[in-house]
This record gives structure tokens, sequence and C-alpha cells, in this order.
């Protein structure tokens, strides 16, 4: 892999700031409620060619953090997953249907977080689960779109994920869905901004150092959305994306957009392996 | 009703007389701050849950007075002795003048 | 065990926790004034109070804090660096089990949280414990 010798002094930098520490993620276990086991660490898929072993980002957080995702109780992320329970059963748009109308309890959706992003045959193109709610809402419910980071659809996706938790993530990344995955990966791969960094300069590069004194992570998205403890609100996958790219100096994509469509394919297909975990506790 | 504000406790179903139970409370709720400053510089006002009360058949488990320093959706926990049958009730006072309340239920095993 | 820098805050924190020491350092004067506002000057003991507060915060934004004294009428917290020291006083009622509670606040920088505790005979109890607050990542 080509090294730039000028950015590869800046993120030297930044390491010897950070005080260069390898603090490799650590060895706790992660048990939802003392009965939901929660697959944290796992061999990396076959295409990922520089990673032996992937690790969820419940591993590189404080034990006092990791602490608050363990109890649902604690965990603030579940209050916008019991607010999407009453959208769930509420008839909305000129259809007066509820989503449980047609898909009945929320628990019938396990299995679906894990498989997402996903071809979808009728539209030519693959979705994410934002997607597919606003098609459900337009076209089935003849209702309003939500917007795509707002609270309401954030809070939804963070129900549909809590109901897959502890299965694995599993995206297809062959067949009709290939070429966006590729996209995607090009785009993982891709330095932008006056930083000139891409996601692998720190996710793949750099995981378990210090940057300043947070310690990064893989940068998994298995545990979207997730409550994160400096804005104390559910965040999507995209809204983070968005925030990510900017944070390089960078024009940044906008949710929903087809980069940050591919991008999120080939960051969720890094995860396959671990368990949904979402909405988890992060920093 | 300031909007979105819903508490949720978590208390056991049951517990022998005489027993010390573990009480969790969450409410969500922005607790501004009053330290931030909007847009065009100008602060944006305090609003926050000042004060939260559990009470069992009447007698006081615990009063607390919040400042602007807890964290958002404040967490609390505690615990708490259950000398009988009976409910538990948890109010939380809002600087706008609203109060939350709810209420668990508890047997005697 | 590795010996890394995780764990060694890990093995460090434990005697944070308990916060006894034999002086008593100078508090930013903010909290000083608060505090004798609720002891009314009186003398501040140490060992009666617990509290239990992370070496490093994740982040400043949600902090988890405990404070623990058995005894006690009530306990207040203070956070001698934030613009406003005050964070909260818990009254323990005739129904409290244990004279502990846990939260989460905020702070606005590395510095010292204080527990203040009242006994039932009147005394103060104290514990301070220095949680540091830091900056991570890109800024996003």
């Amino acid at each position: 892999m080509q090294l730039d010798p000028k950015p590869i002094g800046l993120l030297a930098a930044i390491c010897v700031v950070g005080g260069a520490a390898w603090a490799e993620p650590d060895e706790d276990q992660l048990t939802i409620n003392d009965e939901l086991a929660i697959v944290t660490e796992a061999a990396a898929p076959a295409h990922m060619e520089y990673v032996n072993t992937i690790y969820s980002g419940w591993r590189f957080r404080s034990d006092e953090t990791q602490a608050v995702q363990m109890d649902d109780f604690d965990n603030p992320g579940m209050l916008g997953v019991e607010n999407a329970l009453v959208n769930w059963d509420t008839a909305e748009g000129s259809a007066g249907q509820s989503c449980s109308g047609c898909h009945g309890a929320a628990e019938e959706m396990a299995g679906v977080r894990a498989v997402y992003p996903k071809w979808n045959e009728e539209k030519g193109m693959v979705t994410t689960l934002e997607m597919e709610v606003n098609n459900c809402r337009e076209t089935r419910m003849g209702a309003e779109k939500w917007k795509y980071t707002g609270g309401d659809m954030t809070d939804m996706v963070a129900l549909i994920s809590s109901v897959s938790r502890g299965m694995p993530v599993s995206v297809a990344i062959d067949g009709p869905a290939q070429e966006t995955w590729e996209k995607g990966k090009e785009l993982y791969y891709t330095r932008t901004g006056q930083l000139e960094l891409s996601c692998a300069n720190c996710h793949e590069d750099s995981y378990g150092q210090m940057i300043r004194a947070d310690h990064l992570s893989q940068g998994q998205i298995n545990g979207f959305p997730t409550y994160r403890l400096k804005n104390t609100k559910l965040n999507s996958v995209h809204a983070r994306f968005k925030g990510c790219v900017r944070d390089t100096r960078a024009e940044t994509f906008s949710p929903g957009s087809p980069e940050f469509i591919a991008l999120e394919l080939y960051v969720a297909s890094r995860g396959n392996g671990l368990s949904v975990e979402g909405p988890s506790v992060r920093n | 009703m300031a909007s979105g504000v819903k508490p949720r406790v978590k208390v056991p179903k049951s517990a022998a007389a005489g027993d010390i139970i573990t009480i969790k409370t969450l409410i969500s709720h922005k607790m501004e701050s009053g330290q931030r400053k909007d847009d065009d510089g100008n602060i944006i006002p305090r609003s926050i849950i000042n004060r939260f009360t559990a009470e069992f058949n009447g007698q006081n488990v615990i009063d607390v007075v919040l400042e602007p320093a807890i964290s958002t959706n404040p967490f609390f926990e505690f615990e708490a002795v259950v000398p009988e049958a009976g409910e538990f009730k948890f109010t939380w006072y809002d600087d706008d003048g609203d109060v939350y309340e709810t209420a668990k239920q508890i047997a005697l095993s | 065990m590795d010996l890394t820098r995780r764990n060694f805050i890990a093995l460090g924190s434990g005697t944070f926790a308990l916060a006894t020491m034999s002086a008593l350092p100078a508090f930013a004067n903010l909290t000083d004034d608060a505090i004798a506002e609720l002891t009314g000057g009186a003398a501040l003991g140490e060992g009666g109070v617990t509290l239990n507060a992370p070496e490093i915060a994740e982040n400043g934004n949600t902090v988890p804090i405990g404070v623990d004294a058995p005894g006690a009428v009530e306990i207040s917290l203070y956070a001698d660096g934030n613009p406003v020291p005050n964070v909260a006083t818990f009254r323990f009622g005739p129904l409290s089990a244990s004279r502990s509670a846990s939260t989460r606040i905020r702070l606005a920088k590395t510095q010292n949280v204080v527990a203040v505790a009242k006994m039932e005979d009147g005394s103060f109890q104290m514990a301070k414990a220095e949680v540091k607050v830091t900056i991570g990542g890109c800024g996003g």
C-alpha cells in the first residue's frame, strides 16, 4: 500500500501528540441485560486484505461507557426505540395504515437490519434501511417522508436494529450489489480534504492508537444508530459519515447520497460477522 | 408540557418485606444548561429538570435537587427499603413549571 | 494482564475512588463559597463519604458519578471547574436503604468533583476526586 510522505508526517504528528500509545481493544465481553450475547470480535471477512480481526467499536470505549450499553434501561438510546414503538403503532397517511398494520409486531423485523444495505430489485439500486422506511411511508402509507437523519427516522432505524441484536451482520457484496460495493471501497481508501485523510488512514492503519485522547476504533457501523455521549442523542450512519468527511476539511456528501449509500454498504461489509448491536453507546 | 419528555423507571415487581431494592430512573429531557449560545450569539436560556423525588406509600425515599451540570436525560440510581406492598411514586419538576409523574406497584413476595 | 496504559490507569483508578488525603488542597473560590454556604464554615472530615468517579472521562458531557455516605442525611456534589460549581444535592428520606446514589454529570474540563455529606449529627464529611476531561478525535 502506497504511503505518501507528506500526509504520513501529519499522521505521525497526530500519533506523537497522542502519546503514540498502542492501546489494543480491551478484552471485555458484551452481554446485554445479562442474557443477550453480542459478538464483538471476529475473523475479518475475506475481502479485507489488511486486517485479520474485526472488532466492534464497543471494545475501544472506557469501562464506564461500555457499562451504559449493557443494560437496556441504562442505555439512553433505548429512549429512541421507545419513541419509535409509538410511531410503529400509529396510523399515518392517506392509507390509514401504521407500520404494525402490515409488519405486525416490531420483533417480526428481526433479521432485517443485519442484511442492509441491500440491492433492491424493483428500484434497481442498493437501498439503505432509511430509504426503505421512507419508501414504505410514501408509496404504501401515503405519508410524508421523514428527514433522512432526523429524530423520527433515526429512532425508527434504532428500533429495527434493536430487534436484530445478537444476529451476525451479513450484507451481500456480490451480484447486483457488487458495483456499488466497489464504489464504496474506492471511497473508503481515497484521501480527501485539506487533511488528506481517507477512512482507512485512521480506521484501518491506525485503529487502537490514540487520536488526541480518543481511542480510535475500526469505524465499524454494526452498532448504529449510536447514542453518542458527545451530543447525547442517537446518530445515524450517514450523519456520522458526513461529520467524519467534514473533519478531514473536505466538502462533505449528503445523507442519502449515492456516495454515502455505497460507503455504507462497504463499511457494513467490513463488519460481516460481528453482531448487530444498535442502538449502541459510544463517545 | 415540554415536548418529548418521557419518564422511565426500573423497579422490581416484588420483594420480601424489609428487602433493599435498587431503583433506576431515566427521564428524556434536554437539560438546557443556560451556558450555550444560539447562532446569533444570544444565550439560550436555562431550562432543566430542577428536582426529582421518589416516594413509597407517601413516605420519602430520596429528594434530589438538580443543577444544569446534570447530563441530558437525567439518570438516577438509588436504593430503597420495602416495608410492605404498595406504590412507588416518582416526580420530576421542570423549570417551566411542568411536573412529570410515574408510579410503579410492588408486591410482597 | 498486559501493563498497557489503559490497564495502568484502571489499576490507579481504585485509589482515586476513595479519595482520602491528608492535606486539604485549595479549591476554586466559587466552590469554597458554595461549600461554606452549606456547612456554615464547619470543619470537613474525611473518610465518611465515598466518591466514585472515573479517572478519565470518555466525554465531559456525560460522566458517571456515584456517592455513598453511610449515616448521611444529605450529600451535595460540586464540580470546581464548571461555570457554576453546584451539581446536585441528594436528600435521603426515611425509606432510603443506603445513603448512596449514582447519576451522570457534565464536566466542562479537567477538574475536581467534590462530595460533601451532612451527617445525622450535623457534622460534615468530604471526598474529592480529580476527573480528567479530554478532547478526542478530529473534533467531529
